[in-house]
């Protein structure tokens, strides 16, 4: 018998907290604790996945799952201030009933994980055997702007499309009677606070077209990195009190960050069927240079569409800016 | 045991607990936590189907998490835009009625 | 070798600024002495962890890429904990004022 190794204790423990605070997160009385307690969890899953060579998956997940969806949570507490129960809770024998299904439909699935074959050669080979022609170097990169670029097309509209849904809702307020959407009391104001969004918010722009770039040839990408221009766009809101920029020049731009990662690689995809080898099909002689310029694109992109998630509210049109000026308050 | 059992486990842990949740928290926002905390699970069953004991994982799997990733927290932004509306929508109604 | 027992001295000094800066983040009585506790033992930790693992690594980019997380952790670190602390006063003297 071999010793134990070691790494395997470092497993046990991680797998233990994470579970641990994936409870403690759920059951949680506090709503605030609840949200730093989910974004802990987020970060140790970015650890887990680490362990299991899915650096790419890990990324993602502390960028975004993490962070940006802490983010939102913590918004959002801060405009409702604090959860609202439901009027009637689900009744106890309904969710005795409700729990033993789900943990027999639990069970099931940890036996069919084990029934799985497991360690074939998967798409192992397949994607190994086009890397040449992909234009990148990286195959989590290969297949999700290459290999399976539809998805990530669909992927973006999916995105865009739920900008559009939460400004639509947010429309429905009357602004008249309901409090306002934005974030006063947490702005990010003074001296300090101004010295160090100089220092951080060019460093972020570096890091996230860092990650932009480097995803061609190790983990990173369009994601990772529009998720780290995201925290630069949300800490900037943050510093005007989670408004938009009031300037009449707002929401062209705002509009055109929005739609350039679709308008992108909608019209490269058109462009390799015109050149003859089908839709997104890019020639392997210009991969390169097209998935590098669908990355930047859509980097910008989800950057300024997680911006507005965050914000969730529209910034005002020019014209009317023009009307109320010097009539609204800050409050 | 091997990483694989270890987080294949907490997976479906994970996936059963959040599931679980989401059906009897009395709470939306708590909800809405609950199917991120599912969908993390449902993540590590798909990363744990990637991985090799040797390294070099299966990338199509890795690249399905990643938009799985950003498609959820596009749809927990908008159920969050909910949470807010509903509340403001509350807070409205009050008001009006003396 | 011998310097590899040198790094990871290095780690596990680092990991024991982290464990005193969490004990005081829970055992100490307000939240400034928290933060005080906080900020300060958790940048000396990471900056121990950091040097150590770039000595693991051994390539000057590594070592600079940990530099720069370093750097932006304990920046963000600073000014978060004076955010805090400015929040936190703010609410006392408003208490105060009532």
């Amino acid at each position: 018998m071999s010793p134990p190794d070691p790494y395997l204790l470092l497993d046990l423990g991680l797998a233990a907290t994470i579970l641990v605070l994936a409870l403690a997160a759920l059951r949680q009385r506090d709503s605030f604790t609840m949200a730093v307690v989910f974004i802990l969890f987020g970060l140790l899953v970015a650890l887990a996945w680490v362990r299991l060579d899915a650096p790419d998956v890990a990324l993602a997940e502390a960028a975004i799952g993490a962070g940006v969806t802490g983010a939102l949570l913590l918004r959002t507490l801060r405009h409702v201030g604090g959860e609202r129960r439901d009027p009637a809770p689900v009744p106890r024998v309904v969710a005795g009933m409700l729990g033993l299904s789900v943990a027999g439909f639990a069970t099931l699935g940890g036996l069919a994980l084990m029934a799985t074959p497991r360690h074939g050669t998967g798409l192992i080979p397949a994607v190994a055997a086009r890397m040449d022609q992909s234009g990148v170097e990286h195959p989590v990169t290969a297949v999700l702007l290459n290999f399976r670029a539809y998805d990530t097309l669909l992927e973006v509209v999916v995105v865009l499309a739920a900008v559009m849904a939460v400004w639509a809702i947010d429309r429905t307020i009357d602004r008249a009677a309901a409090p306002l959407p934005y974030l006063p009391g947490v702005a990010l104001r003074g001296p300090i606070a101004g010295a160090y969004l100089r220092l951080v918010l060019p460093a972020l722009a570096l890091i996230g077209a860092y990650l932009v770039w480097i995803g061609a040839y190790s983990p990173g990408g369009a994601f990772q990195g529009g998720a780290v221009l995201a925290a630069a766009g949300v800490l900037s809101a943050l510093a005007r009190g989670g408004r938009w920029p009031r300037t009449a020049a707002t929401m062209p731009l705002l509009r055109g960050s929005l739609v350039l990662g679709v308008v992108v690689f909608t019209g490269v995809g058109i462009w390799a069927a015109v050149a003859g080898g089908g839709v997104l099909h890019y020639p392997p002689a210009q991969a390169k240079p097209l998935i590098l310029l669908i990355e930047a694109s859509v980097a910008l992109s989800i950057a300024a569409t997680l911006t507005a998630l965050f914000l969730g509210h529209m910034p005002q049109p020019a014209a009317r800016i023009a009307l109320r000026k010097g009539t609204t308050n800050d409050t | 045991m091997t990483p694989e059992t270890i987080y294949g486990a907490t997976g479906i842990a994970l996936f059963a607990i959040g599931l679980y949740h989401a059906l009897v928290l009395p709470s939306a926002l708590r909800r809405i936590v609950a199917l991120n905390v599912a969908s993390v699970g449902a993540g590590f069953v798909m990363v744990i189907a990637a991985w090799r004991p040797g390294g070099g994982a299966d990338p199509v799997p890795h690249a399905l998490v990643i938009t799985g990733i950003v498609v959820l927290v596009a749809a927990t932004a908008v159920a969050l835009a909910l949470v807010r509306a509903l509340h403001d929508a509350d807070t409205t109604e009050t008001d009006d009625t003396p | 070798m011998i310097a590899d027992f040198l790094w990871l001295g290095l780690i596990a000094a680092g990991l024991i600024f982290f464990a005193a800066g969490t004990l005081g983040l829970l055992r100490f009585p307000d939240l400034f002495c928290r933060l005080h506790a906080l900020t300060k033992a958790d940048n000396l930790g990471l900056a121990l962890v950091a040097l150590g693992t770039a000595g693991l690594w051994a390539t000057p980019a590594a070592a600079m890429k940990l530099a720069v997380i370093w750097a932006l952790v304990a920046v963000s670190a600073a000014t978060s904990g004076h955010m805090i602390a400015r929040h936190a006063r703010r609410a006392w003297r408003q208490e105060d004022a009532l």
